[in-house]
C-alpha cells in the first residue's frame, strides 16, 4: 500500500507540469492583458508595469521564469493586487474556503446517506419516495436560486439567522446548507441506487439466512458496497467544494478561494489564474488518490490489484 | 414427531404480468436426522418453498398466502422477526447454489463463519474464532500457512470448491438441527461436486443434523438421500423412498424425468426430452398440471385436481390414473 501511494505521489508531478504548461499558454491566447483598463493608460507607465512584472520579455522566457519559481513553491505576485503574492491571496482565501466546505460536506454527507440508505430498505415506499423527491429538486435547483431563497425565509422572513458575512457561528448555516444542498441530493441518490443494488445480491440472503439482524445485515454487509460510488464521487466533489463556491461566496459575501479564482479570469491576472488553477488541481489529484486509498480499504480485490501493480 | 412439519403452503409472487403461483399447495414433513431430497426443474419452486417459510422471500412481490410450518412447537410463518432469526442460521441453517456470489466479497473468511456464533451463541471473539478455526479444518480448508491463514482468506482468493466448503462451515458451526442445502453442488466443476457432496453427508453424520437437499439431479438425490420428493409446477406429484422412486417411479412425470437422463440411453441413440414446457404459473390450474406434457392424460386429468396419495406403503403419487390402478 505504501508503495502504491508513493508511486501516485509521483505520478502528480507530471501532471501538474503538463497543467501548468497548457494554462500557460492558453490564457495568453485570450484577448487582452492584465493592465488594460478603460480609461487609456500612458504608454510609459504601462512598459514600465510589463517590464517589471516581465511581460516585455519573449513568450518561453516567462515560461521558464515561472517555472523557476514554481520549483521553489513561489506562485509569483499577483498582477492585480499589486501588494500581494499569490501564495498569500490563496493562503487568505483558502482556509475560509476550506471551513464552509467542510461544513458543506457534513450537510452532504448526513443528510445524502442517511435518506440514500433509509430509501433503499424501503424501496417504493413513501420513505423512499419523498426524499427522493426532493433530491431530484436538489439537483435541479441551482445554489444561486437556493440561496437567496433561504436568505429570504430564514434571514429577512423570521430573522433567526444573518443574511451574509463570515463572522460567527450563525453566518455559516446558511451558506453550508446552500453549498451542501446538491451534493446531499447527488449523494442521496447514488447511495439509494447501489444500496439496492448491494442488497438484491447474493451474499445479502446468505446473512439474513444466517439470522443477522436487519441493522447488522445493512451495516456490515450492505454498507461497505453500498458507499463504493459515493467514495469515488467524493473525491472530485470534496476537492470542489473545498476550493470555494464562486456563486456561493459572492451571494453570502465570504472572502473565501472562489472569487479569487473568478475574479483572476475576469482580470487577466495571469499568476492568480495559474496559481489558482494548480491549486484546484493539486487538490483534485490528492483527493483521487485518497479516494484510492479508501476504496483499496473497503473493497479487499482493490487491495490485492494494488499490490500486484506495484 | 417431525422435525419440520409443513402443511399446504403457498407462496404466490404478485407481480405486475399477474399472479404468479411459485408454490401452491405443497406439505412436507423432515424427521429428525433424515436426509429429505427435493427434485425438480428449474421454476418448479423448490427454492422458493424452502425459502418462504425462513421468511428469505423478498416481499413485495412475494407473499405466503396458506400453511403453516412447525418447527419445534412453533410456526415459521406466523413466527415474529426476531424469533424467526433466532432459529435461522442456529438451529435451521442454510447452503446456497452459487458460492461465487454467495459469500460476502468485503469480508475475511474467518469473520463469516464467526458471525453466527457471535449473534446466536454469545461467544467472546476468541472462542469464536476457535470454534471457526477447527470448524474450516474439519470442512477440508487447509492451508499450508495454517488454519489461521485461512480465516484471513477473502472468498475471492478461493476456488468454488474451497469457497463451497466455507459455507459448509459457516452453515454448521453452529450445530443446527437442520440443514437447507439448495442445490449445493450445481455450480461446481463435476470432480468438485462429488467431493462437497461427501463432505456434507459425513458432517450431517457427525453431528446428526436433518437435511433438504434440493437438486434438479437426479444423480445426487441417488446417492444421498433417504426419501425424495418430486416437484413441478408448485407442487409435490410424487412422494418415496429413494430406492422406490428409482426402482418403480409411479407418476408418468418422474417416470419421464427417469427416462431424460441421459445414462438411461444406449450411447449414440437420441436423448429424450419430455415435450412441450412446464406450464405458465400465471393462471390457475385446475387438474393435474403434467396433463398437458403428460402421455397418459385423459380428461379427467385436467378436470379432477391431482392430489398426492398413497399407492404403496411409503409411496404417494399424485396422479389420479395411478391412484385409480389404470396406470
Amino acid at each position: 500500500m505504501t508503495r502504491f501511494i508513493m508511486r501516485r505521489l509521483a505520478e502528480i508531478v507530471p501532471v501538474l507540469f503538463v497543467i501548468v504548461t497548457l494554462v500557460f499558454f492558453m490564457i495568453r491566447l485570450a484577448p487582452g492583458g492584465p493592465f488594460d483598463t478603460e480609461k487609456s493608460v500612458p504608454p510609459e507607465v504601462l512598459e514600465n508595469l510589463e517590464a517589471y512584472y516581465h511581460l516585455d520579455q519573449p513568450l518561453y522566457r516567462q515560461y521558464l521564469m515561472y517555472l523557476g519559481r514554481l520549483v521553489h513553491g513561489d506562485l509569483g505576485p499577483s498582477f492585480k493586487n499589486s501588494n500581494f503574492s499569490v501564495n498569500e491571496l490563496i493562503g487568505l482565501g483558502f482556509p475560509v474556503s476550506l471551513e464552509l466546505g467542510l461544513y458543506a460536506l457534513a450537510v452532504a454527507l448526513v443528510i445524502g446517506l442517511a435518506s440514500g440508505i433509509s430509501a433503499s430498505l424501503k424501496p417504493n415506499s413513501a420513505r423512499d419516495y419523498v426524499p427522493m423527491s426532493l433530491a431530484m429538486a436538489g439537483i435541479c435547483i441551482p445554489n444561486f436560486v437556493l440561496g437567496p431563497l433561504l436568505v429570504l425565509v430564514f434571514a429577512l422572513w423570521l430573522g433567526w439567522l444573518p443574511s451574509s458575512g463570515w463572522d460567527g457561528p450563525l453566518y455559516k448555516i446558511l451558506p453550508a446548507l446552500t453549498l451542501g444542498a446538491a451534493y446531499a441530493a447527488y449523494i442521496a441518490r447514488l447511495t439509494r441506487g447501489s444500496m439496492l443494488e448491494v442488497l438484491s445480491q447474493d451474499f445479502i440472503r446468505t446473512a439474513r439466512a444466517k439470522g443477522l439482524s436487519e441493522a447488522r445485515v445493512v451495516l456490515r454487509h450492505a454498507l461497505r458496497g453500498g458507499i463504493q460510488p459515493v467514495v469515488s464521487f467524493l473525491g472530485p466533489a470534496a476537492a470542489g467544494l473545498l476550493s470555494g463556491s464562486f456563486v456561493i461566496e459572492t451571494i453570502f459575501q465570504i472572502p473565501g478561494l472562489g472569487r479569487l479564482f473568478v475574479q483572476a479570469a475576469f482580470n487577466r491576472d495571469y499568476t492568480m489564474i495559474l496559481g489558482t488553477v494548480l491549486f484546484y488541481a493539486s487538490l483534485i489529484l490528492v483527493f483521487n488518490l485518497a479516494v484510492d486509498v479508501i476504496e483499496a480499504f473497503l473493497d479487499p480485490r482493490i487491495r490485492e490489484e494494488h499490490r500486484n501493480h506495484a | 414427531m417431525p422435525l419440520l412439519d409443513i402443511d399446504n403452503l403457498r407462496t404466490w409472487f404478485y407481480t405486475r404480468n399477474g399472479v404468479v403461483r411459485a408454490v401452491d399447495g405443497v406439505s412436507l414433513q423432515v424427521e429428525p436426522g433424515e436426509t429429505l431430497g427435493i427434485v425438480g426443474e428449474s421454476g418448479s419452486g423448490k427454492s422458493v418453498a424452502n425459502l418462504s417459510y425462513l421468511g428469505l422471500v423478498p416481499s413485495p412481490p412475494g407473499r405466503i398466502v396458506s400453511g403453516t410450518a412447525m418447527f419445534d412447537g412453533i410456526d415459521l410463518i406466523k413466527a415474529p422477526g426476531p424469533v424467526l432469526r433466532s432459529i435461522r442460521g442456529k438451529r435451521i441453517s442454510m447452503i446456497f447454489q452459487d458460492p461465487m456470489t454467495a459469500l460476502n466479497p468485503y469480508m475475511t473468511v474467518g469473520k463469516q463463519v464467526m458471525e453466527p456464533l457471535l449473534v446466536h451463541d454469545g461467544l467472546g471473539r476468541a472462542e469464536a474464532a476457535d470454534r471457526a478455526v477447527q470448524m474450516l479444518e474439519s470442512v477440508g480448508l487447509q492451508d499450508a500457512a495454517g488454519p489461521e491463514a485461512r480465516m484471513r482468506a477473502y472468498p475471492h482468493q478461493l476456488s468454488g470448491g474451497m469457497r463451497q466448503r466455507v459455507m459448509i462451515a459457516m452453515a454448521l458451526v453452529t450445530h443446527p438441527q437442520l440443514l437447507i442445502a439448495d442445490e449445493p453442488t450445481t455450480a461446481l466443476d463435476v470432480t468438485v461436486q462429488a467431493q462437497i457432496l461427501e463432505l456434507i453427508k459425513q458432517m450431517q453424520q457427525r453431528l446428526g443434523t436433518a437435511m433438504i437437499l434440493i437438486t434438479h439431479n437426479l444423480g445426487v438425490i441417488a446417492g444421498t438421500c433417504d426419501r425424495v420428493l418430486v416437484m413441478y409446477a408448485g407442487r409435490f406429484l410424487e412422494s418415496a423412498t429413494t430406492r422406490d422412486l428409482f426402482y418403480s417411479p409411479r407418476h408418468p412425470y418422474t417416470r419421464a424425468l427417469m427416462d431424460s437422463m441421459p445414462s438411461a440411453r444406449k450411447p449414440g441413440e437420441d436423448l429424450y426430452t419430455i415435450p412441450g414446457l412446464p406450464p405458465e404459473l400465471t393462471s390457475e390450474i385446475v387438474g393435474c398440471p403434467f396433463a398437458p406434457r403428460c402421455a397418459h392424460a385423459k380428461d379427467v386429468c385436467r378436470r379432477r385436481p391431482a392430489l398426492l396419495q398413497e399407492v404403496a406403503p411409503n409411496h404417494a403419487t399424485a396422479c389420479t390414473r395411478v391412484q385409480a390402478g389404470e396406470l
